[in-house]
């Protein structure tokens, strides 16, 4: 009777044990079935020593260790559950007191943003130098994003001069070239300056954890979730903007000349900042938008990548190479890229293998050969076309994806064969990221010279 | 005897990849193991070996099970890896450059911890 009752009170201090366990979000449930386990066979043996139940349960308890630096502990080891709250950087103490004035900073550098680009309007005539515009256009939002981070992580000075460095660097050269006015050369360098700088970013989002994988790789999760945000944003500032016109036009009053010099620019421009802060402060809020996409398009675009393969192979037709097929099969690679890059991203990397990555490997080698089939067409008739800047940036670019999936499809196979840790994947995908950035800068710096600003 | 936390640390993973080389074991069984062959002079705290066998796993050196033990609860069994084979040869190696420095010292020292023994015997 009495044994009954103990055995009972044991049952319910584990259920209050395991409920206190399951509020910290490091661990998650099939720990504390693991670290449960643990529990009860210790009671057991000291109970078989001759402790009493209750006893017992407190002394395993004790061993098992403080739950803070446990948990702390499994939060070190499993950094990515933790990537929703961010306590890896506020290791101690309040968090609220950080989130308001990181809202408060997020709104000052937002205005801060919107009045540089009004500046720069005022000063820049669009209509006779609207290139010039275009060209700087990275360099007046991407450093008060940097400088956002910059506060956030409380970067060290040595990191913060080589950022500013790199930015100093991309004024120059954005400006210095004595461009043909909307020439290939300018619209590349237009083009690819945003994402030399976006490595910048990363480095000051990192926060000196760029040299760590899992760094790099919260910066990718950023990356995609930044641009849902912007772009529901953008919805959102479409509705308004809708709404305000319509009323307006009720009072007999045109708003067009307001929303294209003020609302537009100030809102594009302080959506960046406001879209960022809301990254990490309301990430639980719409948890992990972008894996949710790749759940759902990956099948899509897979489908849709062996319809177009067996086609091709059906009807016997060649890839039109006369336009700018190799743009539209640089788009498709980078897509296809995003979903494999969100989908390892959120993947939980001690995992087995399970359909949906055979899927991944299904969509990543129908990439490949299509891709193939169209390098194929345009190698055959290269020298026929000519070497135009716009060719070669995307026949590089083509090349820098390729060899990513390419390799990224031996490391997915490997691991769905039991050959390899998934953990080799998204090392290489992070490794791979400054790959992009260098491309870019080459694209910046060399390719106007090279081709004689045209 | 207190071992410091620099040194548990570092000699976890030597540790926990030879007695899964042994046989394949889960939690309580490793700890149970690891205070017998110190003499129960390692002492981990209980909950900090998991971190250890989840970044061990996560690293593709050890992999893990849920099995149904005699107990009847699921149970989290470990299996060190070919990988985790390697590695465990590369750290003996490490360790054992180290065991040897250390050796060599104390064997230059050997007069003055004797008479440290003197001074404590007097």
């Amino acid at each position: 009777m009495s044994a009954q009752h103990e055995s009972g009170s044991l049952e319910t201090q584990i259920d209050q044990w395991r409920e206190y366990l399951r509020r910290r979000q490091a661990i998650h449930s099939v720990d504390v079935a693991e670290l449960e386990d643990h529990l009860r066979e210790q009671v057991s043996a000291l109970v078989a020593s001759g402790l009493a139940t209750d006893e017992a349960f407190l002394v395993a308890v004790k061993r098992m260790g403080e739950l803070d630096s446990l948990s702390r502990e499994f939060a070190r080891e499993h950094s990515d559950r933790l990537w929703k709250q961010l306590v890896m950087v506020n290791d101690a103490g309040d968090t609220r007191a950080p989130a308001r004035s990181d809202a408060i900073m997020a709104v000052c550098l937002a205005v801060v943003a919107a009045v540089v680009i009004k500046l720069a309007m005022t000063f820049i005539d669009l209509d006779q130098d609207g290139g010039r515009f275009a060209r700087n256009l990275s360099l007046f939002i991407l450093p008060i994003l940097t400088g956002y981070f910059v506060w956030k992580r409380k970067l060290a000075s040595s990191t913060v001069r080589w950022i500013a460095a790199a930015f100093i660097v991309a004024a120059f050269f954005a400006n210095i070239y004595p461009f043909k006015p909307e020439g290939y050369t300018e619209i590349l360098s237009v083009l690819h300056l945003p994402i030399a700088l976006w490595l910048a970013v990363g480095i000051a989002y990192a926060g000196g954890r760029w040299n760590q994988v899992g760094g790099r790789m919260d910066f990718i999760r950023f990356s995609g979730e930044l641009f849902i945000y912007y772009v529901l944003i953008a919805l959102g500032g479409g509705v308004l903007t809708g709404f305000m016109a319509l009323i307006f036009q009720a009072i007999g009053m045109d708003v067009e000349p307001f929303f294209e010099s003020w609302l537009l620019p100030c809102g594009a421009a302080g959506a960046v900042l406001i879209a960022s802060w809301l990254v990490e402060a309301k990430q639980s809020v719409i948890e992990n938008m972008a894996p949710v996409l790749t759940r759902l398009f990956t099948p899509l675009f897979a489908a849709l990548l062996i319809t177009f393969l067996v086609t091709l192979l059906v009807t016997g037709r060649g890839i039109d190479v006369e336009r700018e097929a190799l743009i539209a099969f640089d788009l498709l690679l980078a897509v296809v890229l995003a979903l494999m890059l969100y989908s390892v991203s959120a993947r939980d990397p001690l995992q087995p293998p399970g359909a949906f990555d055979v899927l991944q490997v299904v969509l990543v080698v129908s990439a490949l050969l299509a891709n193939a089939f169209a390098l194929w067409a345009i190698a055959a008739r290269i020298t026929e076309f000519g070497f135009t800047p716009n060719r070669v940036a995307a026949l590089g670019e083509n090349i820098l994806l390729l060899v990513n999936l390419a390799w990224s499809a031996v490391l997915y196979t490997r691991f769905l064969r039991g050959r390899g840790a998934f953990q080799d994947l998204e090392r290489w995908q992070t490794n791979y990221l400054p790959v992009f950035a260098g491309w870019a800068a080459i694209v910046v710096i060399i390719f106007p010279p090279l081709f004689g600003y045209i | 005897m207190d071992i410091n936390k620099d040194l548990i640390a570092a000699s976890s993973t030597p540790i926990v990849l030879a007695i899964l080389a042994e046989e394949d074991s889960y939690g309580y069984a490793i700890l149970k193991r690891v205070r017998e062959l110190s003499g129960g002079r390692m002492d981990w705290t209980d909950g900090m070996l998991y971190p250890v066998l989840h970044r061990l796993e996560r690293l593709g050196l050890i992999e893990a099970k849920w099995q149904v033990a005699d107990t009847g609860r699921r149970r989290k069994y470990y299996s060190i890896t070919a990988a985790g084979r390697s590695q465990l040869i590369e750290e003996r190696r490490q360790w054992q450059a180290v065991d040897e420095t250390l050796r060599g010292i104390w064997q230059a020292l050997r007069l003055p911890a004797s008479a440290v023994q003197q001074l404590q015997g007097a």
